[in-house]
């Protein structure tokens, strides 16, 4: 008997194993491709509609629409200033057209994740049962090396925006649905009982007790969320996404060091605007626990 | 608003534990907590409640922590489901509505109010005072006015829109209060609702409660561990331990004639002049007609007591409502009554 090497399956069996997969994968791949791909094209229309209008649009327009966004949700004029210091600077050094693609697509990926991610949050936190089957997935995601999952997105979708798209979502939407998750299960058992006591109804306790109770672990899902999708670009750029992923990609690929560095700088500085005006805007939200009275 | 409807409870059972329905029948044949716990690992929360709660009266059900009390309260709006028994509120059981009838029940014939206030943060006081109101459908602008009328009368007028984190321990329970009140249910719920505030306060708010409840007449459910809250508060009072119901009457009752030795400690350090009637204490073998001090009926020692200090006399004709005189009160008495316990 051979006690050094592992009785693993003989070659054969192992190539037989990959290639009837690979081949069932790639069959179902030509026969639904097609359907999956259509499935899809609202949201690659609605991507693209997204991008055109921030590369056509003058730019003096959307700098201002920009700082717009930023002073609204912050109220803060330090990080609107800052916004636009950030964003000059990526137009000078001839990123702005990049810096678009990414923030549309990073825009619609936080969009998607709320809206997927919320609900099966909230389901998550209703029924102990669900969170038990969805955890295993979550880690999944969040722990599986993002290329592999490229491999069967590739397949599907070929390369192009919407691959892309769901490689991002795949990547940053756990965090989403587990603060939803958490913030509702940490919401004060005693407002839930006041809420039951006046005859809330399942749905009432929801919207009235729940969601707004658990907003700024939800908001800080939001902000993860962002943050994730923002360092995911990159990798998505290997399947075809234009934007800084892009850039960065090329300036790897050709040792351009100043290239790679100024691309770099222009993701960490959208992720810091991003940052800080969510942050400010969260915690605008929760003006009511300040403590005034001790 | 008519005559309040009261709430009997009728051998009313609460088991802990995966099979409560298996146990009740050990806890009738005489079972104790103790064994129960130890052999069949359940806890017995309530054993063989009987309390008959009269309609637009104050009850005050009394326990140390752990006797059941908060169990109890829960289960007239069966915030806890019982085990066994029945809650009845006229000649409906409590514990056999359906989910969309219990809500309803809630909804409109109840309003609880919290130890820990249980405000919701998030909103303002009027937004917390319209929440029942709120959540029945009637328009905000309509519940807003009736909110108004709430909030002013606990004495919060002008705090409409501070955020419950900016108040006092007191303040946030008048938002509680008025939030049940503006509910405009016959039976409110009252647990240990002023435990948390100071002493001074919650004082403050026991008067509070008893004005309102003088115009009111609701059917009051108020849950303390503290005696002389329940002797000033309730009209009835139960005394709970260890999930049963060891005495119940007014609170002049269980002063003069605590059932058991636990009573008997309880009730040593109360003052006595303000829970036992001069009717108790008078001589009704003779009375004075005509002139001298007059002390009504009904009144309670204390008061006796600061009459005479301040007239100087000894005696007093005690006379009933229509100003016939019943019997005679002197100081001697008075004073003995309210510093020794009255043997009986």
């Amino acid at each position: 008997m051979d006690w050094i090497e592992f009785p693993s399956l003989s070659r054969g069996s192992l190539l037989t194993i990959k290639k009837t997969i690979d081949g069932s994968f790639k069959e179902f791949t030509r026969a639904y491709g097609d359907l999956i791909d259509k499935f899809f094209d609202p949201l690659q229309d609605f991507l693209v509609l997204l991008e055109r209008l921030l590369i056509t649009s003058p730019w003096p327009l959307v700098l201002a629409f920009f700082a717009g966004i930023v002073f609204l949700m912050s109220r803060k004029v330090s990080i609107t200033v800052g916004t636009v210091i950030a964003l000059s600077l990526i137009g000078v050094f001839g990123l702005w057209e990049d810096t678009m693609r990414t923030i549309a697509m990073v825009t619609v990926c936080t969009l998607l994740a709320i809206v997927l991610g919320i609900p099966i949050g909230i389901f998550m936190a209703r029924s102990d049962r669900v969170q038990r089957l969805v955890n295993p997935v979550l880690d999944l995601m969040q722990t599986m090396p993002s290329f592999v999952y490229l491999i069967p997105v590739v397949m599907i979708f070929g390369i192009g925006k919407v691959p892309g798209l769901i490689a991002v979502v795949i990547y940053a939407i756990p965090p989403m649905i587990r603060l939803t998750n958490l913030g509702i299960r940490l919401v004060d058992q005693d407002v839930l009982e006041a809420a039951d006591a006046f005859g809330s109804s399942g749905s009432q306790k929801l919207m009235n007790v729940q969601l707004p109770l658990a907003l700024p672990t939800i908001m800080a899902g939001i902000n993860q969320c962002i943050m994730m999708s923002l360092s995911m670009v990159v990798v998505a750029s290997m399947i075809g996404v234009k934007g800084l992923g892009q850039e960065v990609l090329n300036a790897i690929n050709n040792q351009y060091l100043t290239a790679g560095v100024l691309s770099g700088l222009a993701i960490v500085s959208i992720a810091i605007i991003f940052d800080r005006a969510t942050q400010a805007y969260g915690k605008r939200l929760q003006k009511h626990s300040e403590v005034v009275h001790g | 608003m008519g005559e309040a409807t009261g709430i009997e409870i009728k051998n009313l059972y609460k088991i802990f534990g995966p099979n409560g329905k298996e146990m009740v029948q050990k806890v009738k044949d005489g079972m104790s907590k103790a064994e129960l716990n130890e052999k069949f690992n359940h806890v017995l929360g309530l054993n063989d409640i009987n309390i008959s709660m009269p309609g637009g009266k104050i009850e005050v059900v009394m326990g140390l922590s752990g006797s059941g009390k908060s169990t109890l309260i829960r289960h007239i709006n069966r915030l806890i489901d019982p085990t066994d028994g029945e809650v009845l509120y006229g000649s409906e059981d409590v514990c056999k509505m359906s989910q969309k009838e219990l809500r309803e029940f809630r909804r409109h014939k109840t309003a609880m109010v919290f130890q820990k206030f249980a405000l919701l943060p998030h909103r303002t006081v009027m937004k917390n005072t319209v929440y029942g109101l709120e959540i029945q459908g009637v328009p905000m602008k309509e519940a807003e006015k009736r909110a108004a009328r709430w909030i002013a009368r606990v004495g919060l007028e002008g705090f409409e829109d501070h955020y419950p984190n900016q108040l006092s321990g007191g303040m946030q329970q008048r938002v509680g209060l008025a939030r049940a009140l503006t509910n405009d249910a016959d039976i409110l719920l009252m647990d240990e609702a002023f435990s948390a505030l100071d002493p001074l306060i919650r004082m403050d708010m026991q008067s509070v409660l008893l004005d309102l409840q003088e115009e009111l007449h609701k059917t009051i459910v108020f849950i303390t561990h503290d005696l002389d809250e329940a002797l000033r508060l309730g009209d009835k009072i139960a005394i709970l331990r260890d999930g049963a119901v060891i005495q119940q009457g007014t609170g002049q009752e269980i002063v003069l004639r605590p059932a058991d030795q636990y009573i008997a400690d309880f009730v040593k350090e109360v003052n006595r002049g303000r829970v036992i009637l001069v009717d108790t204490v008078m001589d009704r073998t003779r009375t004075v007609e005509e002139g001298g001090l007059t002390i009504s009926s009904g009144i309670m020692l204390e008061e006796a007591a600061k009459t005479f200090a301040e007239t100087g006399l000894g005696e007093a004709s005690v006379v009933s409502g229509d100003g016939r005189p019943v019997g005679v009160l002197n100081v001697q008495d008075t004073i003995s009554a309210m510093v020794t316990p009255a043997t009986h």
